[in-house]
Parts: structure tokens; sequence; C-alpha cells
């Protein structure tokens, strides 16, 4: 867990994530960011097993082998992130209900064609069912 | 045969076991385990169950295999075995 409020993250992977989303698209893109004491240290895009335009789950069976690696590293996961196709980058009804690692940044890229080609890139912590939005810092 | 086996708990479900990430229960299936558990560390069970079903979108292994391939509540355990429970990383 970041000792500094928000999120600090390579420019080059937030760059990745945009351009995963934009490649993924019309799905959803999604991942995670994995490091040691809350720094941003890998990027590992996952497979969105419900392959959809409005929804991601990471394959059950991936999901415990991205676990077992992290365990094996010793290492946390830092980031989940996921693409919205058509919406804003702010976390839906769904994302919330669904959040259920408490010490993950959740970051959402928004490439949708109103804003285009600006993209958004936003990060929350939500925890207990509480969002708070907090400021990114992206680091060259 | 009732097993003694271990079983991996998410931090999201931490507050329910004292903050243990590894526990220990018995059952000679994944229903018995889960009702030990809940008698160990009361709450436990909601989290993983819905009108006596595994919730959607709770994943739960043993050892490597994910228990909707060998029966759900009804998979067989033995002694030694290790159950993971995974909350989905999910959304929309």
């Amino acid at each position: 867990m970041s000792a500094v409020s928000g999120l600090q993250i390579p420019q080059e992977m937030a760059d990745a994530m945009l351009a995963q989303a934009r490649a993924e698209y019309p799905n959803e893109a999604c991942g995670v960011i994995i490091g040691r004491e809350g720094k941003a240290e890998r990027l590992k895009p996952m497979f969105n097993a419900a392959a959809s335009p409005t929804f991601y789950e990471f394959d059950p069976k991936d999901l415990l082998a991205l676990y077992r690696e992290v365990d094996d590293n010793d290492e946390e996961i830092i980031v989940i992130y996921h693409s919205h196709t058509e919406t804003e980058a702010y976390p839906s009804r769904t994302d919330i209900s669904y959040a259920s690692e408490p010490g993950a940044h959740y970051v959402l890229v928004s490439t949708r064609e109103e804003i285009a080609p600006a993209t958004e890139f936003r990060s929350y912590r939500i925890i207990n069912g509480v969002v708070t939005e907090e400021p990114v810092e992206f680091i060259r | 045969m009732s097993a003694t086996v271990e079983v991996r708990i998410p931090t999201i479900l931490r507050p329910f076991t004292k903050e243990q990430k590894l526990v220990s229960a018995t059952g000679a299936d994944l229903a018995a385990v889960i009702a030990d558990l809940e008698t160990q560390y009361p709450g436990l069970a909601d989290r993983l169950l819905e009108n006596g079903v595994l919730r959607r979108f709770i994943n739960i292994y043993i050892n490597d295999e994910d228990v909707r391939f060998i029966g759900s509540l009804t998979a067989q355990l033995k002694s030694g075995d290790s159950i993971t429970i995974l909350p989905a990383v999910a959304g929309g």
C-alpha cells in the first residue's frame, strides 16, 4: 500500500494501458499492475473472460495463477484496471459491488468516442463500497 | 471421511478470521468445510453462499482445481488438501 496519497505510475505503463484499451475495443480491456511496497513495477494485461463491451472478468484459472505468482515473488497487486468503452472513467455500480481488493488502486480508462482523441485515465480507492478518487502522477 | 484441510483466506474476508490468512477446517466435502468455517468464524459462510449455493463471483479452488468443475459444494476433500478462496476480479 502506498505511503504517498494517490497513484504514481510510469507514463509508459499508462500509455500501454490506453493502447490495450483501444486494441480490445469494442470489448473492455483489463489487467493489473504488480509491484512491491506500493510501487508500480510491472504491467500485466489480463484476458477478459467476459469478452463484453460492458463487463470484464478475469478468468478464474488466470486469477489463481496471478495470485500464486504474486505470492511466490513476494509482490502485491498495486492496480486493478479496466476500460470503459462508451462511458466515463468512473466506477460503475457493478465496479463498486465487485471491488474486492481493498488495498488496490482501481484505475479506469475511457476511450469513448465523444471525447476522442482525448482519453481519460483516473484512479480510485474502493473500500467497503465507498469510492474515493485520487490524484494520478505520471512518472517519466 | 472427514478431512483436515488448510484454507487460504483473501484479504477482504480476513476481518472474519481475525486477520489470519491461513486457517484450518475439517469436512468430507466443501459444504462441510464451509459449515465448519462458519462455526469457527461466524458470518463467513454468508460471504461464500447465497440461497445454499456458491456465490457466482467467489472462486474456490481445491489444490489447483476450480470447484465448479469438481462438484462445487459436493467436491470431495482429503486431508492435506489446500483450499483457496479468491473473490472474482470483475466489473462493468
